[in-house]
Protein backbone atom coordinates (compact mmCIF):
# COMPACT_ATOMS: atom_id res chain seq x y z
CA UNK A 1 0.00 0.00 0.00
CA UNK A 2 2.76 2.27 0.77
CA UNK A 3 4.23 1.66 -2.10
CA UNK A 4 1.29 2.15 -4.48
CA UNK A 5 1.20 5.74 -2.54
CA UNK A 6 4.48 6.60 -3.53
CA UNK A 7 3.35 6.76 -7.20
CA UNK A 8 0.77 9.24 -6.16
CA UNK A 9 2.39 12.06 -7.31
CA UNK A 10 4.08 10.37 -10.52
CA UNK A 11 0.23 9.67 -11.49
CA UNK A 12 -0.81 13.05 -10.97
CA UNK A 13 2.12 14.41 -13.09
CA UNK A 14 1.30 12.59 -15.87
CA UNK A 15 -2.33 12.65 -15.68
CA UNK A 16 -2.23 16.81 -15.78
CA UNK A 17 0.29 16.18 -18.96
CA UNK A 18 -2.56 14.09 -20.73
CA UNK A 19 -4.84 17.06 -19.74
CA UNK A 20 -2.69 19.42 -21.03
CA UNK A 21 -1.74 17.87 -24.45
CA UNK A 22 -5.47 16.67 -25.20
CA UNK A 23 -6.75 20.07 -24.31
CA UNK A 24 -4.40 21.68 -26.97
CA UNK A 25 -4.57 19.36 -29.89
CA UNK A 26 -8.55 19.40 -29.55
CA UNK A 27 -8.52 23.30 -28.70
CA UNK A 28 -5.57 24.73 -30.26
CA UNK A 29 -4.63 25.60 -34.06
CA UNK A 30 -2.17 22.87 -34.85
CA UNK A 31 -4.24 19.97 -36.73
CA UNK A 32 -5.38 17.04 -34.87
CA UNK A 33 -3.46 15.25 -37.42
CA UNK A 34 0.07 17.10 -36.86
CA UNK A 35 -0.63 16.30 -33.12
CA UNK A 36 -3.17 13.76 -32.39
CA UNK A 37 -4.63 14.01 -29.12
CA UNK A 38 -3.44 11.15 -26.13
CA UNK A 39 -7.17 9.71 -26.53
CA UNK A 40 -6.55 9.52 -30.19
CA UNK A 41 -2.94 7.73 -30.37
CA UNK A 42 -4.49 5.71 -27.29
CA UNK A 43 -7.31 4.04 -29.95
CA UNK A 44 -5.07 4.01 -32.70
CA UNK A 45 -2.52 2.16 -30.41
CA UNK A 46 -4.85 -0.10 -29.44
CA UNK A 47 -6.56 -0.73 -32.65
CA UNK A 48 -3.04 -1.91 -34.19
CA UNK A 49 -2.29 -3.43 -30.71
CA UNK A 50 -1.15 -7.01 -32.36
CA UNK A 51 1.30 -5.33 -34.91
CA UNK A 52 2.69 -3.06 -32.04
CA UNK A 53 3.47 -5.62 -29.62
CA UNK A 54 5.33 -7.97 -32.76
CA UNK A 55 7.15 -5.15 -32.68
CA UNK A 56 7.93 -4.87 -29.48
CA UNK A 57 9.03 -8.16 -28.29
CA UNK A 58 11.81 -7.74 -31.08
CA UNK A 59 13.40 -4.51 -29.09
CA UNK A 60 12.72 -6.07 -25.95
CA UNK A 61 14.86 -8.94 -27.10
CA UNK A 62 17.62 -6.82 -28.32
CA UNK A 63 17.80 -4.32 -25.36
CA UNK A 64 17.93 -7.32 -22.93
CA UNK A 65 21.15 -8.99 -25.08
CA UNK A 66 22.68 -5.39 -25.98
CA UNK A 67 22.99 -5.36 -22.05
CA UNK A 68 23.47 -8.51 -21.22
CA UNK A 69 26.55 -8.13 -23.51
CA UNK A 70 27.24 -4.78 -21.94
CA UNK A 71 27.20 -6.09 -18.77
CA UNK A 72 29.70 -8.76 -19.29
CA UNK A 73 32.05 -6.19 -21.44
CA UNK A 74 31.99 -3.70 -18.54
CA UNK A 75 32.54 -6.41 -15.55
CA UNK A 76 35.25 -8.03 -17.43
CA UNK A 77 37.19 -4.20 -18.12
CA UNK A 78 36.51 -3.29 -14.76
CA UNK A 79 38.36 -5.66 -13.41
CA UNK A 80 41.00 -5.41 -15.88
CA UNK A 81 41.28 -1.45 -15.16
CA UNK A 82 40.92 -2.01 -11.42
CA UNK A 83 43.44 -4.95 -11.75
CA UNK A 84 46.48 -2.50 -13.82
CA UNK A 85 47.06 1.21 -13.76
CA UNK A 86 48.65 0.65 -17.10
CA UNK A 87 45.63 -1.45 -18.63
CA UNK A 88 44.01 1.96 -16.88
CA UNK A 89 46.51 4.76 -18.50
CA UNK A 90 45.95 2.57 -22.00
CA UNK A 91 42.62 2.63 -22.69
CA UNK A 92 40.69 5.60 -20.79
CA UNK A 93 41.72 7.32 -23.81
CA UNK A 94 39.75 4.65 -26.49
CA UNK A 95 37.42 3.99 -24.05
CA UNK A 96 36.00 7.94 -23.66
CA UNK A 97 36.37 8.15 -27.53
CA UNK A 98 34.06 5.94 -27.94
CA UNK A 99 31.56 7.44 -25.91
CA UNK A 100 32.13 10.51 -28.48
CA UNK A 101 30.71 8.56 -31.53
CA UNK A 102 28.09 10.15 -33.01
CA UNK A 103 25.54 7.27 -32.98
CA UNK A 104 23.45 8.51 -35.70
CA UNK A 105 26.10 8.19 -38.05
CA UNK A 106 27.18 5.17 -37.01
CA UNK A 107 24.51 3.01 -36.88
CA UNK A 108 23.79 2.79 -40.74
CA UNK A 109 27.15 1.20 -40.58
CA UNK A 110 26.82 -0.65 -38.09
CA UNK A 111 23.75 -2.19 -40.37
CA UNK A 112 25.92 -2.29 -43.44
CA UNK A 113 29.05 -4.25 -41.16
CA UNK A 114 26.60 -6.82 -39.79
CA UNK A 115 23.17 -7.03 -41.72
CA UNK A 116 19.90 -6.15 -40.61
CA UNK A 117 19.77 -8.99 -37.75
CA UNK A 118 20.20 -9.04 -34.32
CA UNK A 119 23.82 -8.03 -34.15
CA UNK A 120 23.92 -4.50 -34.87
CA UNK A 121 21.17 -3.98 -32.38
CA UNK A 122 22.88 -5.60 -29.83
CA UNK A 123 25.98 -3.79 -30.53
CA UNK A 124 25.05 -0.55 -30.55
CA UNK A 125 22.73 -1.04 -27.25
CA UNK A 126 26.27 -2.25 -25.54
CA UNK A 127 28.18 0.68 -27.16
CA UNK A 128 25.59 2.88 -25.58
CA UNK A 129 25.44 1.39 -21.57
CA UNK A 130 28.53 0.39 -21.24
CA UNK A 131 29.91 3.64 -20.26
CA UNK A 132 27.88 4.27 -17.64
CA UNK A 133 28.28 1.08 -16.02
CA UNK A 134 32.19 0.80 -16.44
CA UNK A 135 32.31 4.39 -14.58
CA UNK A 136 30.14 3.63 -11.71
CA UNK A 137 31.91 0.31 -10.87
CA UNK A 138 35.50 1.76 -11.37
CA UNK A 139 34.52 4.96 -9.29
CA UNK A 140 33.04 2.24 -6.60
CA UNK A 141 36.12 0.50 -6.28
CA UNK A 142 37.95 3.90 -6.19
CA UNK A 143 35.68 4.34 -2.97
CA UNK A 144 36.96 1.42 -1.05
CA UNK A 145 38.66 2.85 2.07
CA UNK A 146 42.07 2.32 2.84
CA UNK A 147 41.88 0.61 6.17
CA UNK A 148 39.93 -2.03 4.64
CA UNK A 149 42.65 -2.74 1.71
CA UNK A 150 45.01 -2.77 4.63
CA UNK A 151 43.13 -5.26 6.86
CA UNK A 152 42.65 -7.19 3.74
CA UNK A 153 46.67 -7.22 2.83
CA UNK A 154 47.53 -7.45 7.07
CA UNK A 155 45.19 -10.66 6.51
CA UNK A 156 46.71 -12.40 3.50
CA UNK A 157 44.38 -11.89 1.56
CA UNK A 158 45.38 -11.62 -2.52
CA UNK A 159 44.16 -9.25 -5.09
CA UNK A 160 41.52 -11.54 -6.47
CA UNK A 161 39.92 -12.14 -3.08
CA UNK A 162 40.40 -8.47 -1.80
CA UNK A 163 38.78 -7.64 -4.86
CA UNK A 164 35.41 -10.52 -4.42
CA UNK A 165 35.31 -9.93 -1.24
CA UNK A 166 35.74 -5.76 -0.59
CA UNK A 167 35.93 -3.82 -3.63
CA UNK A 168 33.29 -5.25 -5.79
CA UNK A 169 30.84 -5.16 -2.38
CA UNK A 170 32.34 -1.49 -1.92
CA UNK A 171 31.47 -0.88 -5.51
CA UNK A 172 27.39 -1.74 -5.55
CA UNK A 173 26.01 1.18 -4.83
CA UNK A 174 27.97 3.47 -7.63
CA UNK A 175 27.21 0.55 -10.04
CA UNK A 176 23.10 0.79 -9.53
CA UNK A 177 23.62 4.57 -10.35
CA UNK A 178 25.58 3.20 -13.22
CA UNK A 179 23.30 1.00 -14.37
CA UNK A 180 20.09 3.24 -14.06
CA UNK A 181 21.51 5.88 -16.08
CA UNK A 182 22.36 2.82 -19.49
CA UNK A 183 18.98 1.64 -18.60
CA UNK A 184 17.23 5.08 -20.02
CA UNK A 185 20.04 5.51 -23.12
CA UNK A 186 19.34 1.02 -24.12
CA UNK A 187 15.99 1.52 -25.80
CA UNK A 188 16.87 4.90 -27.48
CA UNK A 189 19.71 2.79 -29.21
CA UNK A 190 17.75 0.08 -30.25
CA UNK A 191 15.60 2.40 -31.55
CA UNK A 192 17.99 3.87 -32.98
CA UNK A 193 19.91 0.97 -35.01
CA UNK A 194 16.30 -0.61 -35.91
CA UNK A 195 15.79 2.95 -37.60
CA UNK A 196 18.93 2.07 -39.71
CA UNK A 197 16.90 -1.19 -40.92
CA UNK A 198 15.66 -3.92 -39.20
CA UNK A 199 12.91 -6.62 -39.93
CA UNK A 200 10.61 -5.97 -36.52
CA UNK A 201 11.05 -3.51 -33.69
CA UNK A 202 9.69 -0.22 -32.86
CA UNK A 203 12.51 1.58 -34.99
CA UNK A 204 10.98 0.36 -38.06
CA UNK A 205 7.73 0.75 -37.00
CA UNK A 206 7.89 4.22 -36.29
CA UNK A 207 9.48 4.89 -39.38
CA UNK A 208 6.83 2.97 -41.49
CA UNK A 209 3.98 4.78 -39.49
CA UNK A 210 6.21 8.47 -39.66
CA UNK A 211 6.23 7.52 -43.97
CA UNK A 212 2.54 7.27 -44.29
CA UNK A 213 1.52 10.42 -41.44
CA UNK A 214 0.22 8.44 -39.24
CA UNK A 215 1.43 10.35 -36.43
CA UNK A 216 -0.90 8.39 -34.25
CA UNK A 217 1.03 5.40 -34.34
CA UNK A 218 4.71 7.16 -33.90
CA UNK A 219 3.17 8.44 -30.67
CA UNK A 220 1.84 5.20 -29.78
CA UNK A 221 5.22 3.61 -30.26
CA UNK A 222 6.82 6.13 -28.74
CA UNK A 223 4.86 6.17 -25.20
CA UNK A 224 5.34 2.40 -25.18
CA UNK A 225 9.26 2.71 -25.21
CA UNK A 226 9.09 5.29 -22.56
CA UNK A 227 6.89 2.52 -20.43
CA UNK A 228 9.33 -0.03 -21.62
CA UNK A 229 12.45 2.51 -20.20
CA UNK A 230 10.11 3.35 -16.38
CA UNK A 231 9.86 -0.75 -16.53
CA UNK A 232 13.64 -1.49 -16.89
CA UNK A 233 14.37 1.47 -14.48
CA UNK A 234 11.76 -0.17 -12.06
CA UNK A 235 13.72 -3.22 -12.56
CA UNK A 236 17.06 -1.98 -11.36
CA UNK A 237 15.73 -1.13 -7.90
CA UNK A 238 14.56 -4.57 -8.03
CA UNK A 239 17.71 -5.90 -8.50
CA UNK A 240 19.46 -3.58 -6.04
CA UNK A 241 17.01 -4.70 -3.03
CA UNK A 242 17.76 -8.48 -4.14
CA UNK A 243 21.76 -8.08 -4.45
CA UNK A 244 22.06 -5.28 -1.42
CA UNK A 245 19.37 -6.06 1.32
CA UNK A 246 21.65 -4.04 3.46
CA UNK A 247 21.77 -1.02 1.61
CA UNK A 248 18.18 0.13 2.28
CA UNK A 249 18.32 -0.46 5.54
CA UNK A 250 21.46 1.26 6.37
CA UNK A 251 20.07 4.27 5.04
CA UNK A 252 16.48 4.28 6.85
CA UNK A 253 18.51 4.61 9.86
CA UNK A 254 18.73 8.67 10.98
CA UNK A 255 21.87 9.43 10.53
CA UNK B 1 61.20 -17.24 23.79
CA UNK B 2 60.75 -12.97 23.23
CA UNK B 3 57.58 -12.70 20.73
CA UNK B 4 58.77 -9.61 18.91
CA UNK B 5 61.55 -8.08 19.32
CA UNK B 6 62.35 -4.51 17.91
CA UNK B 7 65.43 -3.07 18.06
CA UNK B 8 66.25 0.06 16.58
CA UNK B 9 63.55 0.69 14.45
CA UNK B 10 63.59 3.59 12.53
CA UNK B 11 61.26 4.92 9.81
CA UNK B 12 60.32 7.82 7.53
CA UNK B 13 57.98 8.47 5.01
CA UNK B 14 59.12 10.91 1.75
CA UNK B 15 56.67 13.76 1.27
CA UNK B 16 56.13 16.70 -1.05
CA UNK B 17 57.82 18.53 1.73
CA UNK B 18 61.08 16.64 2.26
CA UNK B 19 61.10 13.38 4.30
CA UNK B 20 58.76 13.20 7.84
CA UNK B 21 60.96 11.40 10.15
CA UNK B 22 58.16 9.27 12.28
CA UNK B 23 60.76 6.37 14.20
CA UNK B 24 64.02 7.30 16.04
CA UNK B 25 65.39 3.70 16.76
CA UNK B 26 62.54 2.47 18.69
CA UNK B 27 63.43 -0.99 20.68
CA UNK B 28 61.02 -2.88 22.49
CA UNK B 29 60.21 -6.56 23.43
CA UNK B 30 57.00 -8.38 23.80
CA UNK B 31 56.87 -11.75 25.66
CA UNK B 32 54.15 -14.61 25.12
CA UNK B 33 51.01 -13.97 27.21
CA UNK B 34 52.02 -10.39 27.79
CA UNK B 35 49.73 -7.67 27.97
CA UNK B 36 52.30 -4.32 26.60
CA UNK B 37 51.27 -0.74 25.51
CA UNK B 38 52.51 1.76 23.59
CA UNK B 39 51.34 4.54 24.61
CA UNK B 40 52.54 8.27 22.99
CA UNK B 41 51.16 12.08 21.55
CA UNK B 42 48.89 12.41 18.84
CA UNK B 43 50.54 11.50 15.39
CA UNK B 44 53.58 10.29 16.78
CA UNK B 45 53.81 7.33 14.73
CA UNK B 46 52.34 4.28 17.04
CA UNK B 47 50.53 3.43 14.06
CA UNK B 48 53.05 3.35 11.53
CA UNK B 49 54.62 0.70 14.10
CA UNK B 50 52.31 -1.57 13.60
CA UNK B 51 52.42 -0.96 9.49
CA UNK B 52 55.73 -1.85 10.19
CA UNK B 53 54.99 -5.43 12.00
CA UNK B 54 52.48 -6.20 9.89
CA UNK B 55 54.48 -5.52 6.69
CA UNK B 56 52.18 -3.11 4.63
CA UNK B 57 55.48 -0.71 5.32
CA UNK B 58 59.00 -1.54 5.12
CA UNK B 59 61.60 -0.42 8.21
CA UNK B 60 64.21 1.81 6.89
CA UNK B 61 66.90 0.52 9.51
CA UNK B 62 66.74 -1.70 12.59
CA UNK B 63 65.76 -5.50 13.04
CA UNK B 64 62.06 -6.91 13.77
CA UNK B 65 61.25 -10.53 15.09
CA UNK B 66 58.60 -12.56 15.90
CA UNK B 67 59.38 -15.54 17.62
CA UNK B 68 63.15 -15.09 17.19
CA UNK B 69 62.66 -15.11 13.82
CA UNK B 70 63.06 -11.88 11.03
CA UNK B 71 59.49 -11.00 10.06
CA UNK B 72 58.88 -12.15 6.28
CA UNK B 73 56.63 -10.48 3.75
CA UNK B 74 53.35 -11.80 3.43
CA UNK B 75 53.79 -14.13 6.70
CA UNK B 76 53.09 -11.87 9.49
CA UNK B 77 51.49 -13.90 12.28
CA UNK B 78 50.27 -11.28 13.48
CA UNK B 79 46.36 -10.30 13.92
CA UNK B 80 45.62 -6.02 13.26
CA UNK B 81 42.46 -4.69 14.48
CA UNK B 82 42.62 -0.67 12.70
CA UNK B 83 41.60 1.96 14.35
CA UNK B 84 38.37 2.63 12.81
CA UNK B 85 36.11 -0.75 12.91
CA UNK B 86 36.01 -1.36 9.12
CA UNK B 87 33.03 -3.32 9.36
CA UNK B 88 31.45 -4.24 6.19
CA UNK B 89 27.47 -3.09 6.08
CA UNK B 90 27.32 -5.85 3.49
CA UNK B 91 27.85 -8.67 6.38
CA UNK B 92 26.43 -9.61 9.13
CA UNK B 93 28.10 -9.84 12.52
CA UNK B 94 28.54 -13.27 11.89
CA UNK B 95 30.10 -12.65 8.73
CA UNK B 96 32.76 -9.91 9.52
CA UNK B 97 33.86 -12.37 12.16
CA UNK B 98 33.81 -14.86 9.92
CA UNK B 99 35.97 -13.30 7.75
CA UNK B 100 39.12 -13.25 9.64
CA UNK B 101 38.49 -17.22 10.06
CA UNK B 102 38.22 -17.11 6.33
CA UNK B 103 41.04 -15.00 4.97
CA UNK B 104 43.72 -15.13 7.46
CA UNK B 105 42.76 -18.52 9.41
CA UNK B 106 42.53 -19.85 5.85
CA UNK B 107 39.24 -21.69 6.37
CA UNK B 108 36.52 -22.90 4.28
CA UNK B 109 33.54 -20.57 4.38
CA UNK B 110 31.55 -23.40 6.68
CA UNK B 111 34.18 -23.83 8.89
CA UNK B 112 34.61 -19.85 9.43
CA UNK B 113 30.78 -19.52 10.42
CA UNK B 114 31.38 -22.24 12.93
CA UNK B 115 34.19 -20.76 14.10
CA UNK B 116 32.99 -17.55 14.10
CA UNK B 117 30.04 -18.45 15.89
CA UNK B 118 31.78 -20.48 18.95
CA UNK B 119 33.51 -17.17 19.40
CA UNK B 120 30.58 -14.72 19.56
CA UNK B 121 29.58 -15.83 23.03
CA UNK B 122 32.73 -14.27 24.49
CA UNK B 123 32.36 -11.23 22.72
CA UNK B 124 28.41 -10.97 23.81
CA UNK B 125 27.42 -11.03 20.58
CA UNK B 126 25.51 -13.88 20.37
CA UNK B 127 22.09 -12.68 20.27
CA UNK B 128 23.82 -10.53 16.88
CA UNK B 129 25.03 -12.49 14.39
CA UNK B 130 22.52 -11.61 12.25
CA UNK B 131 22.47 -8.20 12.77
CA UNK B 132 24.04 -5.48 10.63
CA UNK B 133 27.16 -3.50 11.55
CA UNK B 134 25.05 -0.12 11.79
CA UNK B 135 22.43 -1.91 13.74
CA UNK B 136 25.19 -1.81 16.52
CA UNK B 137 25.98 0.11 19.35
CA UNK B 138 29.59 1.53 19.17
CA UNK B 139 30.92 -0.81 21.57
CA UNK B 140 29.02 -3.54 20.35
CA UNK B 141 31.07 -2.65 17.19
CA UNK B 142 34.62 -2.25 18.65
CA UNK B 143 33.52 -6.29 20.18
CA UNK B 144 32.75 -7.06 16.73
CA UNK B 145 35.93 -5.99 15.08
CA UNK B 146 37.79 -7.37 17.95
CA UNK B 147 36.03 -10.68 17.69
CA UNK B 148 37.54 -10.51 13.74
CA UNK B 149 40.49 -9.87 14.94
CA UNK B 150 40.78 -13.24 17.52
CA UNK B 151 38.82 -15.12 14.63
CA UNK B 152 42.40 -14.55 12.39
CA UNK B 153 43.86 -17.42 14.80
CA UNK B 154 47.19 -16.22 15.28
CA UNK B 155 48.82 -15.59 18.63
CA UNK B 156 49.40 -12.10 19.14
CA UNK B 157 46.74 -9.18 18.55
CA UNK B 158 47.73 -5.51 17.76
CA UNK B 159 44.91 -3.37 18.64
CA UNK B 160 45.04 0.53 17.62
CA UNK B 161 43.49 2.25 19.64
CA UNK B 162 40.40 0.01 20.09
CA UNK B 163 38.58 2.10 22.43
CA UNK B 164 39.36 5.34 20.85
CA UNK B 165 36.41 7.00 19.52
CA UNK B 166 33.60 5.52 22.16
CA UNK B 167 32.24 7.72 25.34
CA UNK B 168 34.06 7.74 28.19
CA UNK B 169 31.86 5.44 30.19
CA UNK B 170 31.52 2.61 27.23
CA UNK B 171 34.98 3.23 26.72
CA UNK B 172 35.74 2.00 30.52
CA UNK B 173 32.84 -0.62 30.51
CA UNK B 174 35.05 -1.99 27.61
CA UNK B 175 38.40 -1.79 29.36
CA UNK B 176 37.10 -3.70 32.14
CA UNK B 177 35.61 -6.38 29.82
CA UNK B 178 38.59 -6.75 27.62
CA UNK B 179 40.80 -7.35 30.89
CA UNK B 180 38.14 -9.90 32.19
CA UNK B 181 38.10 -12.04 28.62
CA UNK B 182 42.34 -11.66 28.78
CA UNK B 183 42.40 -12.94 31.52
CA UNK B 184 41.26 -16.20 30.43
CA UNK B 185 42.42 -16.76 27.09
CA UNK B 186 45.79 -15.30 27.95
CA UNK B 187 46.59 -13.55 24.45
CA UNK B 188 49.79 -11.86 23.58
CA UNK B 189 48.62 -8.23 22.79
CA UNK B 190 50.08 -5.26 21.98
CA UNK B 191 47.53 -1.83 22.62
CA UNK B 192 48.05 1.32 21.06
CA UNK B 193 46.13 4.09 23.19
CA UNK B 194 46.70 7.77 24.62
CA UNK B 195 44.47 7.21 27.18
CA UNK B 196 46.58 6.63 30.27
CA UNK B 197 44.03 5.12 32.44
CA UNK B 198 43.38 2.64 29.84
CA UNK B 199 47.63 1.67 29.66
CA UNK B 200 47.72 1.46 33.28
CA UNK B 201 44.42 -0.73 33.74
CA UNK B 202 45.14 -3.24 31.09
CA UNK B 203 48.79 -3.65 30.99
CA UNK B 204 52.06 -5.63 32.06
CA UNK B 205 53.92 -2.78 30.64
CA UNK B 206 53.93 0.12 29.04
CA UNK B 207 56.27 1.93 26.54
CA UNK B 208 56.31 5.97 26.48
CA UNK B 209 56.84 7.34 22.78
CA UNK B 210 57.61 10.97 22.94
CA UNK B 211 56.26 12.87 20.04
CA UNK B 212 57.55 12.77 16.80
CA UNK B 213 60.06 11.17 15.67
CA UNK B 214 59.17 9.17 18.46
CA UNK B 215 61.55 7.40 20.31
CA UNK B 216 61.19 5.15 23.77
CA UNK B 217 60.69 7.98 26.19
CA UNK B 218 60.32 5.36 28.90
CA UNK B 219 59.45 1.42 30.21
CA UNK B 220 57.00 1.11 32.73
CA UNK B 221 56.35 -2.04 34.67
CA UNK B 222 52.37 -1.87 35.86
CA UNK B 223 52.75 -4.01 39.06
CA UNK B 224 48.93 -3.60 40.03
CA UNK B 225 47.32 -7.39 40.96
CA UNK B 226 45.22 -9.19 38.61
CA UNK B 227 42.45 -9.90 38.02
CA UNK B 228 41.91 -6.00 37.54
CA UNK B 229 38.19 -4.85 38.54
CA UNK B 230 36.49 -0.77 39.13
CA UNK B 231 38.02 -1.33 42.36
CA UNK B 232 41.58 -1.56 40.72
CA UNK B 233 41.07 2.20 40.00
CA UNK B 234 40.52 3.22 43.94
CA UNK B 235 44.29 1.90 43.94
CA UNK B 236 46.65 4.68 45.17
CA UNK B 237 49.01 2.93 42.86
CA UNK B 238 46.99 3.84 39.79
CA UNK B 239 47.33 7.41 40.48
CA UNK B 240 51.23 7.32 40.43
CA UNK B 241 51.63 5.33 38.14
CA UNK B 242 49.38 7.82 35.62
CA UNK B 243 51.79 10.58 37.24
CA UNK B 244 54.59 8.79 35.89
CA UNK B 245 53.20 8.00 32.72
CA UNK B 246 51.71 11.61 32.27
CA UNK B 247 54.90 13.08 33.10
CA UNK B 248 57.52 11.00 31.05
CA UNK B 249 54.65 12.87 27.89
CA UNK B 250 55.39 16.23 29.37
CA UNK B 251 51.75 16.72 29.83
CA UNK B 252 51.08 19.87 32.42
CA UNK B 253 54.53 21.76 30.85
CA UNK B 254 52.48 24.66 29.36
CA UNK B 255 53.79 24.62 25.87
CA UNK B 256 52.88 28.00 23.90
N1 LIG C 1 51.93 6.06 4.37
C1 LIG C 1 52.30 7.27 4.83
N2 LIG C 1 52.87 8.18 4.00
C2 LIG C 1 53.24 9.39 4.46
N3 LIG C 1 53.11 9.82 5.72
C3 LIG C 1 52.54 8.96 6.60
C4 LIG C 1 52.12 7.65 6.21
N4 LIG C 1 51.60 7.02 7.29
C5 LIG C 1 51.71 7.91 8.30
N5 LIG C 1 52.28 9.05 7.90
C6 LIG C 1 52.57 10.21 8.75
O1 LIG C 1 53.34 9.76 9.83
C7 LIG C 1 52.96 10.41 11.04
C8 LIG C 1 52.60 9.38 12.08
O2 LIG C 1 51.40 8.74 11.69
P1 LIG C 1 50.73 7.61 12.56
O3 LIG C 1 49.44 7.29 11.93
O4 LIG C 1 51.68 6.51 12.77
O5 LIG C 1 50.49 8.38 13.95
P2 LIG C 1 49.68 7.88 15.23
O6 LIG C 1 50.60 8.01 16.39
O7 LIG C 1 49.07 6.56 14.99
O8 LIG C 1 48.57 9.00 15.31
P3 LIG C 1 47.09 8.90 15.95
O9 LIG C 1 47.24 8.95 17.41
O10 LIG C 1 46.43 10.14 15.42
O11 LIG C 1 46.47 7.66 15.44
C9 LIG C 1 51.81 11.33 10.69
O12 LIG C 1 52.34 12.65 10.56
C10 LIG C 1 51.33 10.82 9.36
O13 LIG C 1 50.85 11.88 8.57
MG1 LIG D 1 47.10 5.90 14.77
Amino acid sequence: MRQLGRLVPALLVIALLLIVWQLYSTLGDVGSDLLPAPSRVASAGWADRSSLSDNLLPTVREVVLGFALSLSFAFALSILLDRSQAVRRALTPVLIGSQTLPIIVLAPLVVIWFGFGLTPKILLVALVTFFPLLVGLLEGYASTTRAAMTLMETMGAGWWKTWRLVRLPSALPSFFTGLRISVTYAVVAAIFAEYAGAELGLGIYMQSAKNSFRTDLVLAAVILCALLTLALYALTFALQRLLMPWYAQSRERPS
Amino acid sequence: MTQIELEGVSKSFKGREGELEVLDGISLRVQPGEFVSILGPSGCGKSTLFSLLTGIEAADSGTLLAGGEELAAGHQPFAWMPQDDVLFPWRTVLGNVALGAEVAGGLARRDARARALELLPTFGLEAFADSRPFQLSGGMRQRAALARTVAQGHDVLLLDEPFGALDALTRTDLQLWLEQIWERERWTVVLITHDVREAVLLSDRVYVLGPRPATVRLELEIPLPRPRTLETLADPQVAALEHELLAALDVGTART
